[in-house]
């Protein structure tokens, strides 16, 4: 018991000096009070053991990942709000000021971040083409064929590869304008001036494009597991009952996809709404901002012109939409798949 | 088998013509596909062993079209006849490599660890912290799955300048650590659910502790769960871009920054930019081909139930 109370008053004088530490200027950076911090988690730890016995130890598997999320998350976002709310420009000698909603105002009156949201719009429905290229993958995969584990491998690929990297090949040079095996092959199909870059709408195109090669794999691998799971005597029913392959797809097939194939969209979607590092090397957001997603928009506010406070209000603008909208998916999944079964 | 077989009989007694025409249109379409995956791969790495001439005239097959050439490797200081003189190019691209091995394997390895133990106490604990009930704090983990990385990339480019975390790798390897963990924890909560927790009642039974059967127990059999999600998260962490471009800028830089920042003021030079992009994909590629089964086991983790 003696320990015990030591390590709760230990626990305690650690939280005092965590406050201490975050009021008096003394420290060159604020480094300290990170270490205060993991001291701070250790106590709590040790001291759940010793005053809860059983009970602590079970609480120490949560504490480090729950600690270690709500600082990593928590408090960022709050700072997040606050630097929202001013005029914080990096490159500007006279350090932030507090200016209210001036950023909120600005943002909703910036045709670049309408631009960027309704971009946003037509790349998460763009996933719609992506699921039925998966879906077909994924039932050539499962088809009677030989060398599958090499298909799958392959198909597999485009996943590991780095984004960056392959954006830079593909988007750079396979799709260049002069000498790009893509562009070649497309005047060969009878395309004149196969720019795929310039014209804002085939711009967008392309990016879905770069961005589905990359993300395909991972709805298809999701599906094809849904796929393997299913048990084939009610195939064989169907096959038996006299219905041909189109009727067996529709009416059997797909619907017992169809919760597997509602968590591969919800979670393509999510990803989907992340990206920006494609855009990022291929175009940067070019020809004039026409290829934008919210993330590459945020990031060069913040890259060229040091904008912190308005960057960060799009960014948490940016939150608020998504988690709303992800929140109105999932509920809406949710009925849809009860609904069908 | 057996099914299978009979499959095939039963079909090719309806019609051998379309019997034939559906394994042609199978087959086609899988050697499309193979094609649309391989063919970037394959215009990256001949690319590298091209000269400007090569590139510009959109030569394809080597020794056909044209002499395959050391230039871009030798760029990067790392081909045959230059890999034993000094080059400051290979120099940095070494010190990229190696920040990027380590902030992935540190952050992998760190989200592994916190994350299974969180997994493991979510799925054979009942947890309230205030109101706050098991449900509701798995919910807490996963939901930081949607957080853009932008929401938290500036605010934390101003903490880090205030902690002197920027630019260094540890400060990257936190932030990678919380990108995948919400991965983590679902990769491994779908594996320990799967362990009978007899098993662990028995260890208690013989007087181990509960850390006692968590580590003697139940980790051999979720290794390969582990390894699975640890995989995962290296592909996450490997080609992370976001987070390095603007937290990093000198020291701690990684691989994709690299290859991004290599438009010269002159141009671009295609063959050292392709060497070095297949120097960059390389590493997955390999752990792509050797440990497709894990990469697979973690994507499917709870999405067949």
């Amino acid at each position: 018991m003696a320990v015990a109370t030591l390590g709760l008053l230990a626990t305690i004088v650690l939280e005092i000096l965590y406050k201490g530490s975050a009021d008096t200027i003394g420290f060159e950076t604020w480094r300290p009070v990170v270490y205060a911090y993991v001291l701070w988690g250790v106590a709590i730890g040790i001291g759940q053991v010793l005053t809860r016995g059983e009970d602590g130890q079970r609480a120490l598997f949560l504490l480090p990942a729950l600690l270690f999320t709500i600082a990593m998350v928590i408090f960022p976002t709050l700072f997040g709000f606050y630097i929202a709310l001013t005029d914080w420009n990096l490159s500007s000698f006279s350090g932030r000021k507090f200016n209210g909603l001036d950023n909120f105002w600005q943002m909703l009156a910036d045709p670049y971040y309408r631009n960027a949201l309704f971009n946003m719009v037509l790349y998460v429905l763009a996933v719609a083409v992506e699921y039925v290229i998966a879906f077909g993958l994924a039932l050539l995969l499962n088809a009677q064929i030989r060398a599958r584990k090499f298909f799958r491998v392959v198909f597999l690929m485009p996943l590991m590869l780095s984004p960056v990297a392959v954006s830079w090949m593909i988007g750079k040079s396979l799709m260049e304008y002069r000498f790009g095996p893509a562009a070649t092959l497309a005047r060969h199909l009878g395309w004149e001036n196969p720019a795929f870059f310039s014209d804002p709408i085939i711009a967008r195109i392309s990016i879905m494009i770069l961005d589905a090669w990359t993300f395909i794999p991972f709805m298809m691998i999701m599906l094809l597991a849904g796929l393997q799971a299913m048990s084939r005597e009610v195939l064989e029913a169907a096959r038996v009952d006299g219905a041909n392959a189109w009727q067996t797809f529709w009416q059997v097939t797909f619907p017992l996809m169809l919760p597997v194939s509602v968590t591969a969209v919800i979670l393509r979607i999510i990803f989907k709404l992340k990206l920006a590092d494609i855009i990022i090397t291929v175009t940067s957001g070019g020809p004039g901002g026409a290829t934008d997603s919210v993330s590459s928009f945020i990031y060069r506010e913040y890259r060229d012109r040091s904008n912190v406070g308005y960057g960060t209000m799009l960014a948490m603008a940016y939150l608020v939409i998504i988690v709303v909208f992800v929140t109105w998916l999932l509920k809406f999944a949710n009925r849809f798949v009860r609904n069908v079964n | 088998m057996s099914v299978q077989t009979t499959e095939y009989v039963a079909s090719e007694i309806r019609s051998p013509a379309s019997f034939l025409a559906s394994r042609v249109f199978i087959y086609g379409a899988l050697a499309f596909w193979a094609f649309i995956c391989l063919f970037p791969i394959y215009w990256t790495i001949t690319t590298s062993f091209k000269t400007a001439v090569d590139v510009t005239q959109g030569h394809l097959i080597p020794f056909v079209d044209f002499q395959p050439d050391w230039k871009g490797w030798r760029s990067l200081g790392l081909s045959p006849d230059s890999i034993f003189q000094t080059s400051t190019v290979r120099e940095e691209f070494l010190k990229r490599f190696m920040n990027s091995v380590i902030t992935s394997v540190g952050a992998s390895s760190l989200a592994i660890v916190i994350g299974s133990l969180a997994a493991y106490g979510l799925t054979r604990y009942r947890y309230h912290f205030a109101w706050f009930k098991n449900e509701d704090i798995s919910f807490f983990f996963l939901s930081q799955l949607i957080l853009p990385p932008v929401v938290l990339a500036l605010p934390f480019l101003v903490l880090y300048r205030e902690v002197g975390l920027l630019d260094t790798r540890i400060g990257l390897i936190l932030l990678y650590t919380l990108m995948v963990l919400p991965i983590v924890i679902w990769i491994m909560r779908d594996q320990f659910n799967s362990i009978p927790v007899e098993l662990e009642e028995a260890a208690l039974v013989d007087g181990l502790s509960i850390w006692g059967a968590f580590f003697r127990i139940v980790m051999p059999i979720a290794l390969p769960g582990m390894v699975a999600a640890f995989i995962l998260a290296m592909v996450l962490c490997w080609n992370e871009y976001f987070f390095a471009a603007l937290l990093t800028s000198t020291d701690a830089k990684t691989i994709p920054v690299m290859v991004a920042s290599q438009t010269g003021s002159q141009g671009i030079n295609w063959w050292s930019m392709a060497a070095l992009a297949t120097a960059a994909i390389a590493p997955l590629a390999v752990i792509g081909i050797a440990l497709e089964r894990y990469l697979i086991m973690g994507m499917t983790a709870g999405a067949v139930k």
